[in-house]
This record gives C-alpha cells, sequence and structure tokens, in this order.
C-alpha cells in the first residue's frame, strides 16, 4: 500500500533547529547525543551476529567475539575442495544447491512478475464482473497467513503429482507471493497516464500486444522492486523445500544450513558460518545496491 | 473520450444485467479479462481457495498415515473434542497467548522506538540504522537462527555469556536453560522491522509545520513525541498491531529452527507449531492429517476474519477504484 506512493522528502532534524529554551550547553549537548547513543546501543545485538558471522568463517576458532585460532581460509574450502569437509561427506555439494537455490529463486520470481502483471492490468484497466470482489480478495489473501494452509497445500500438491519436485514448491511460492505482487503491480499500471495506450488500441492493436509492447516496458520500475522482493524471498525459502522436497534431490542452501545446524551442540561453527556468509551473501548485495526499492516494498507487506 | 465513456457504459450496462458466460458477446467481452486474469485465478483457487475448504473438510476426518490417504473416515467432531481434551491444549493455548503477547510487545515498541528516534537524527544515520534493523528480515531464517544459536550457545563459545559475565551471571548454554528468553528474541529482534517502516513513513507524512510550531512554543522533544506524533501514529499503529498479531499467531518457522517446540515435552510448542508437528512432522512418525487440520483450521478461521476485519477497518475498498479505461 505505501509502495507507490513517492515518500515525501526528509524532514530537517530536528535537533538542528535552535532550542527556544535556555537549557545548560552541556545538557542540550547531551539531547542532541542521546538519541545516537539509544540507537547504538539497541541495534548492538544485531550488529554483532552479523559482525560474529562475518568474523567466524575466517578464523579457526572463534570463543564468543574473540578469536582463539589464528586467521584461516579453510572454512571456506568447501568451495574448491568439498571432498575434503569431512561435515559435507554425506551432503549434497554446495554447488548443484547454489544453481538449484538460483533456479528456485529465479523462477518463482519470474511466475510472480508474469502473473502478477497480466492480473495487476486486467484489474487496472478492463472491467469485467467480479472485478471488485477480486480486488478485495487480493488484500484479503495478502494479510491472510498463507503458512496455516501448508497442510492442506500438502495434499494439492500430491494430487497434481507435483510432491517432491522443484516445480511443486516453486508454484506454491510463487502462489504466495502473487496477491502483493498483483497489488503492488496495479497499483503500478494506475499510475501510467493511459493516452499512449488509447492511441495504440485505437490504431488496432489487440490488448494483448499493447499490454507487452507498451504498457509494459513503461511499469519496469515495478517488475524490477517485485522481482526483488520475489527473488529475495525465494532464495531465503526454508519451509517449502523442506516440507515439499523431503528427498533432497533438489535441495537449496537453506536445507544445507538447516541440516549442518541441527547435528548438535559440537558442530563446526566455522564451516557453518562460511556456508552461511555465503548463503547469506548474494542478499546482502542486492541489498546494498537496492535498499530503496526493498524497503519501501517491505514496508508495503511483509508477513512476520 | 466519448468514445470511451460510452463503451465503458455499454460494459457496465452488460453487467448489471448479468449476463452469463455463453450468452452471445460474452466471450468477446470478457475474454480478454479472462486472458490476463486467468493464471492469477488458477493460482488463487488452487493454492488458496481449495486449501481453506481442504483444511475444514479434513478437519472432519481421521486421515493420518495409518489410514493412508484413501482408506480414511468421516469422523464427525472428533478431531475437535480430542482438541478441546487434550491434555497439552491447555499449555499450548497459554505458550501461544504469552508468545504473541509478549512478541507483539516487544516488535511494536522496538519499532516505534527506532521509527521515532531514526527520523529524529540526521537522515542517513537513520537510514543506516533502519537498514541494519531490516537485516534480519531479508536475511534466511536458516541463517538467522545459527547467528542467535552460536550466540546462545554453552561457554566459551557464546557471546551472551561473554556479555554478561561481567555482572556475575553464571555461562550457561542459553538454549536449553531459558528457552523463552531466546524464542521472544529471536522473533523480537526479526519482527520489529514491519513496524519499524510503516511507522516511519507515517512519521514522514505528518506535515513538518506541527513539529515547527510546536518547536518555537518551546515544547520539548519528549512532549513532540507525546503529543503530536503518537496521537497521529494511532491508526498506523492499531494496523501493525492486528496484523503482527495474526502473523504470530501463525508462524511457527523461527521457534522450530531454534527450540523446536522443546527442551522437554512442549516448553516453547505454540499453536502453529502443534499443528505442524502433529501433521507434517510428528516425532512419531505417524503423520495426523485429520487432527493437524482441525488445529490449523482453528488459525485458518482466525486468519480469514482477522483479514477480514483489516480489509473493512483500514477501508481498503476505497483504494478500489474503478478502471479508468476501458475499450473491449
Amino acid at each position: 500500500m505505501i509502495v507507490q506512493t513517492t515518500p515525501p522528502p526528509d524532514l530537517p532534524p530536528l535537533a538542528r533547529l535552535a532550542p527556544p529554551s535556555a537549557t545548560p550547553r552541556w545538557l542540550s549537548g547531551l539531547g542532541q547525543v542521546l538519541p545516537y547513543v539509544v540507537l547504538v546501543v539497541f541495534t548492538l545485538p544485531i550488529l554483532l551476529l552479523y559482525a560474529w558471522l562475518a568474523a567466524s568463517s575466517f578464523f579457526t576458532r572463534m570463543e564468543g567475539l574473540r578469536p582463539a585460532g589464528p586467521f584461516t581460509l579453510e572454512n571456506w574450502r568447501f568451495l574448491w575442495a568439498p571432498e575434503t569437509v569431512e561435515a559435507l561427506a554425506n551432503k549434497p555439494p554446495v554447488i548443484p544447491l547454489t544453481i538449484n537455490t538460483l533456479v528456485f529463486s529465479l523462477a518463482t520470481a519470474g511466475v510472480v512478475l508474469l502473473i502478477s502483471s497480466m492480473a495487476g492490468y486486467a484489474l487496472s484497466r478492463l472491467f469485467f464482473p467480479g472485478r471488485r470482489i477480486f480486488l478485495g480478495s487480493v488484500l484479503l489473501l495478502h494479510s491472510f497467513p498463507s503458512v496455516t494452509l501448508l497442510i492442506a497445500t500438502f495434499m494439492v500438491i500430491r494430487q497434481l503429482g507435483l510432491y517432491d519436485t522443484l516445480i511443486g514448491v516453486i508454484l506454491v511460492k510463487a502462489a504466495f507471493e502473487v496477491p502483493l505482487g498483483i497489488w503492488i503491480m496495479k497499483g503500478f499500471f494506475d499510475t501510467v497516464p493511459w493516452e499512449l495506450e488509447m492511441a495504440a488500441l485505437v490504431d488496432g492493436a489487440g490488448r494483448i500486444t499493447t499490454w507487452w509492447r507498451i504498457v509494459m516496458p513503461l511499469v519496469r520500475p515495478g517488475l524490477l522492486a517485485l522481482g526483488l522482493l520475489a527473488f529475495v524471498s525465494g532464495w531465503n525459502e526454508f519451509l517449502l523445500p523442506f516440507i515439499f522436497m523431503p528427498s533432497g534431490s533438489q535441495a537449496t542452501l537453506s536445507l544445507l544450513v538447516r541440516a549442518l545446524l541441527g547435528e548438535g551442540r559440537f558442530v563446526d561453527y566455522g564451516l557453518l558460518t562460511a556456508v552461511g556468509l555465503y548463503y547469506v551473501a548474494p542478499v546482502m548485495l542486492l541489498f546494498l545496491f537496492a535498499q530503496d526499492q526493498l524497503m519501501k516494498i517491505y514496508g508495503g507487506g511483509v508477513k512476520g | 473520450m466519448a468514445l470511451v465513456d460510452e463503451r465503458v457504459a455499454a460494459a457496465r450496462a452488460g453487467t448489471e444485467r448479468g449476463q452469463a458466460p455463453g450468452a452471445p458477446g460474452w466471450w468477446s467481452r470478457y475474454g480478454t479479462a479472462l486472458f490476463f486474469m486467468g493464471p492469477a485465478l488458477l493460482m488463487v483457487a488452487l493454492f488458496f481457495v481449495a486449501p481453506v475448504v481442504i483444511t475444514l473438510g479434513m478437519s472432519f476426518t481421521d486421515m493420518a498415515t495409518t489410514t493412508g490417504l484413501s482408506n480414511w473416515n468421516w469422523s464427525g467432531l472428533d478431531n475437535y473434542e480430542r482438541m478441546a481434551r487434550g491434555s497439552f491444549t491447555l499449555l499450548i493455548l497459554g505458550n501461544t497467548i504469552f508468545y504473541v503477547a509478549v512478541t507483539l510487545a516487544f516488535n511494536i515498541l522496538a519499532g516505534l522506538g527506532i521509527a521515532l528516534l531514526s527520523t529524529h537524527v540526521e537522515p542517513r544515520t537513520g537510514g543506516l540504522f533502519r537498514a541494519i534493523w531490516l537485516l534480519p528480515r531479508i536475511s534466511p531464517s536458516v541463517v538467522y537462527a545459527l547467528m542467535w544459536t552460536w550466540a546462545a550457545a554453552a561457554p566459551p563459545y557464546g557471546v551472551i555469556n561473554q556479555l554478561v559475565e561481567p555482572f556475575g551471571v553464571e555461562g550457561r548454554y542459553w538454549i536449553n536453560t531459558d528457552p523463552w528468553l531466546m524464542v521472544l528474541l529471536v522473533n523480537g529482534f526479526v519482527g520489529a522491522s514491519f513496524g519499524m517502516l510503516v511507522f516511519t513513513s507515517a512519521i514522514r507524512s505528518i506535515p513538518e509545520e506541527l513539529f515547527r510550531a510546536a518547536w518555537v512554543d518551546g515544547a520539548s522533544a519528549w512532549q513532540i513525541v507525546r503529543r503530536i506524533t503518537l496521537p497521529l501514529l494511532k491508526w498506523p499503529i492499531l494496523f501493525v498491531l492486528t496484523y503482527q498479531t495474526m502473523s504470530l499467531f501463525s508462524s511457527y518457522e523461527y521457534i522450530y529452527l531454534i527450540t523446536n517446540g522443546g527442551p522437554g515435552l512442549y516448553v516453547t510448542e505454540v499453536w502453529s507449531l502443534w499443528a505442524f508437528h502433529t501433521a507434517l512432522n510428528s516425532y512419531f512418525g505417524n503423520l495426523e492429517f485429520g487432527y493437524g487440520s482441525a488445529l490449523a483450521a482453528v488459525l485458518v478461521v482466525m486468519g480469514l476474519v482477522v483479514s477480514f476485519v483489516l480489509l473493512r477497518l483500514f477501508r481498503f475498498n476505497d483504494l478500489v477504484s474503478e478502471p479508468r479505461i476501458e475499450i473491449t
């Protein structure tokens, strides 16, 4: 809902406006520093978690945040010498898992983009019976906690013969993202001026041609934002492949991290953090470059 | 323009008469719409409508691994009776309410605090802090759980032990000794970003003159927050509150990864995890789809009701305006 509104420019920080009261200088100084102090203190746990993740993958041993061994790249040898990593002996190799994860997230994003932009276009531009009801139910489905439906989805997937296949997981994942996608794309189509489109239609181009050739290029920012969201969401997904692909024939990275983590208390944290960092790195890079898009879209609709 | 208006009027008249599919002209009029809507309708039918119906239907059966997917019987209200009489039902219900209430409070307060502070300080720095708070949300749940598992690890590994040792707290494996604390921290830090983003954009849309006027009148920062910002955030807060209550009731991914409902019998088990354990991930090997569906059905019905309330309460209908162009 917040996605398509452009945010107003940042307020100038209140701290810069001269305070009218005659507070002592040290106190007003404190007033300016205090917000930063509070922010840092509350944010510290998150920073520590990520700092440890990065540090731990480059040392032989860590005790809390203190490296207790020398700097090493050994933890990363799952990339160039996977056969020498004991903990990975009976696990699927990392590179094929990465490819599976990539295929899964790209396919999810593709399906979500196609279905959402088709339905979003129809809801923005066409008149047909049931339009209002469908639009209302899209919003209803978006806030509905789809995770409660997994038991029944399991039955649907079995009936479709897609149990234990990547395609089945892609369809379920895409379906859960589609309500938000439709809503976002409808918002973007709504902002496209329709003179161009009308000219094309009056010139005799069909609806579908007009949509694909004229309107779709104009909503590229929307497609990019939604594509990013669906990709990241697919990349991170754990529960769906875990439940719907039990044999792990086309397993994703999340299943590997979970399997390593689930092996008990005395896990090889060096290896685990290296794999974890390897897994989260692409998302971090995307976030670094597309922070604004992701922030806006996450504000508009995230479950959790 | 005139052309368009006429067609719109004609199209509307068509529907108002309730033209049935198959009536002459129906396909040529709505065929295009059907083409565009088809895939979405199919997705919604397969993965939302059918699962809701199946969940409710299965909840009246004894379907389980032992019966197989074909030899099951209708069992009336048996599953619901079992749920009501179950010796762990009250415990799990209590766990669920405790978990939702405390996590919700943490999420809202942290989200509100970060939103207020990060809009108060210099904008770039504020944005940086918001980005950091969003990190847990955009990280894979397994990696986020991995980081917390380490943080809670027994001495000499865990950082929590390192941080609290100077205060005389004995080192321990926190997930075993204080499972609830860990569950609440893990969910609290990941869930705060939703409120934070909603509140930030709400604070930014407050006209700046309000703040300036108050400032000139000598109001303190706290008074401005208390008397201007918070009252204007009433609706966003109510929205986040309702939305997150519902998603917390139905979410179990992080609890599953951190404690899996343990340690011990049902210590940190919540309702949604219980349904998941019963039907999809049983300790005992017998997956009870029927009983699990009954447990899930409670959440599904609640989800539908709350979603509907959200839809009405926040006037989403006003956003559902008529299309501006129609040439068929």
